[in-house]
């Protein structure tokens, strides 16, 4: 067992170095090629370089032994107990709590609390801008929260993902033709920030978990969008708030 | 002594990061399920190893990569401006800054822990008829793509809606043509190539490229890459599958 656990670690840091070596070479070449200037700090981007090695292997392994068999888990747990309630209710706490503390989307509160002094939507004051990036945080949480109990409750009913995601793309058209300017950008990115590096496993296993265990579902066509969801309604929720602001 | 302060600072980063998920899961396990998990101590292993792998991953970041890659981003956008004389902006004035920006948005793809995860997961759920580093490469092509696109539109100064609203057009095509059960799992790729690698990179060479392209505002046309970089995976993931059965199809029908 031991051993078994060690050669898979093993191997794990051979794929992450392969996992990383597009960026080294990338990096080398611009370097080399492009920019022409003394390298800056070799051996601390060595050391740094080891420390990525070493943590996408633990991570990737740690994925495969607690996060993946605890999200299944969970996914079986709950159609087991059978009640719908209680696992919208999950969804929900799930997308709204692994969202609200998500630093990407701090980083991205603040920046577009400036935006929207500069363009003069709200007041350039301090007090203003964070209450302009606090609240704007909550709605995306908001969102994400919905995000999750809206994919979950299409797996239980079995709707097409595309009926859903391309509805919310028009959705997403039509308000931007409305949206102060200011706000498209944010709200465009604000869909790419939401997901973070542990709650994107342990929700892919849930969907994927949920559609093997409910009957009639397949695992590959209902299982997964979850993500895909996660994406769209911070998009809308943001612009909503652009307009509403 | 340095390295070990900022290993301690990003773990409790981390940790906290993570409180909130192992919370509601502790919340939900002990009110609502009541039902042991399964293997509890394998569990609680491989969160350790989660935590400790994103630790080491976030610090060596923040110590390689991060810095060349800002610094890179300024230093090929600035090189680009000192070689035009005028201060008309030409889109062929920053080739080197496309060719960079799509070169580092495909390497930092191949990285991303959440997009591994997913691609894990898709092959596992296939029954392998979908590679994960077939789809991996497919993903981080797609990024690729976007972000060099991406910084064409900061250079050119050409409203962002306009951009995504035909990748839109363009992925409603494409589901409608591809196989029913690619649709899901192309449209989570979207979501997931955007995380703990790619966006700070993105979001230094985005703010770098407008604030030196003469006449840009890095509040207001720095945004818009990570958008891009969401939306053109669909795209490319969706590609990938119709290329993937159409070969089999040439393959199968070779055989006959």
């Amino acid at each position: 067992m031991r051993v078994t656990a060690l050669t898979a670690l093993w191997r794990r840091l051979a794929d992450a170095l392969r996992d990383l070596a597009p960026i080294i070479l990338v990096i080398a070449f611009f370097q080399i090629a492009v920019i022409r200037q003394p390298f800056p700090d070799l051996a601390g981007v060595a050391l740094g370089l080891v420390c990525v090695v070493l943590g996408l292997a633990l991570f990737v392994q740690g994925l495969e032994l607690g996060l993946f068999p605890l999200g299944e888990a969970i996914a079986r747990a709950f159609v087991h107990k059978g009640s719908a309630a209680a696992l919208l209710a999950f969804a929900f706490c799930l997308g709204f709590g692994t969202t609200v503390a998500e630093p990407a989307l701090v980083a991205v509160g603040d920046k577009a609390a400036e935006v929207a002094a500069e363009a003069g939507a709200i007041a350039g004051s301090e007090e203003a801008r964070n209450t302009y990036a606090f609240r704007l945080r909550m709605v995306v949480a908001f969102s994400v929260g919905v995000a999750i109990v809206l994919g979950v409750l299409r797996i239980l009913k079995g709707w097409p993902l595309h009926h859903l995601i391309i509805g919310g793309y028009a959705l997403v058209t039509f308000m931007t033709l409305f949206a102060p300017d200011e706000i498209i950008g944010v709200a465009y990115d604000s869909g790419g920030v939401t997901t973070s590096t542990i709650t994107v496993p342990l929700v892919t296993a849930l969907g994927v978990g949920l559609a093997s265990s409910i009957r009639g579902r397949d695992p590959m066509l209902d299982g997964f969008g979850l993500i895909a969801f996660a994406s769209l309604t911070p998009m809308i929720f943001v612009l909503a708030y652009g307009m509403v602001m | 002594m340095e390295f070990v302060t900022m290993l301690l600072q990003t773990g409790f980063g981390t940790l906290f990061d993570v409180a909130p998920i192992v919370a509601v899961l502790f919340l939900f396990q002990a009110a609502v399920l009541r039902r042991p998990v399964p293997d509890p101590g394998r569990i609680a292993l491989g969160f350790v190893f989660v935590l400790l792998g994103l630790t080491l991953f976030l610090v060596g970041l923040e110590e390689a990569l991060f810095p060349i890659g800002e610094t890179m981003a300024v230093q090929l956008t600035s090189a680009a401006l000192e070689d035009t004389a005028s201060s008309v902006v030409r889109w062929d004035d920053y080739l080197i800054v496309y060719a960079f920006a799509a070169a580092i948005g495909f390497a930092t793809t191949v990285a991303e822990p959440s997009l591994i995860a997913v691609s894990l997961k898709a092959e596992e759920v296939s029954g392998g008829s979908i590679a994960a580093n077939g789809l991996r490469i497919a993903v981080a092509v797609g990024v690729a793509v976007g972000v060099a696109l991406g910084c064409l539109r900061i250079v050119t100064g050409t409203p962002l809606p306009w951009y995504i609203i035909a990748a839109y057009a363009v992925v409603i095509v494409q589901t409608f043509r591809s196989g029913r059960n690619i649709v899901p799992l192309a449209y989570d790729s979207g979501g997931v190539t955007t995380s703990t690698v790619t966006v700070p990179v993105l979001a230094a060479l985005g703010l770098g490229l407008a604030a030196s392209v003469p006449g840009r505002s890095p509040l207001i046309d720095g945004f818009g890459l990570i958008a891009f970089a969401s939306v053109f995976p669909i795209m490319s993931v969706l590609a990938y599958a119709m290329a993937v059965s159409a070969i089999a199809r040439l393959r199968g029908s070779k055989r006959e």
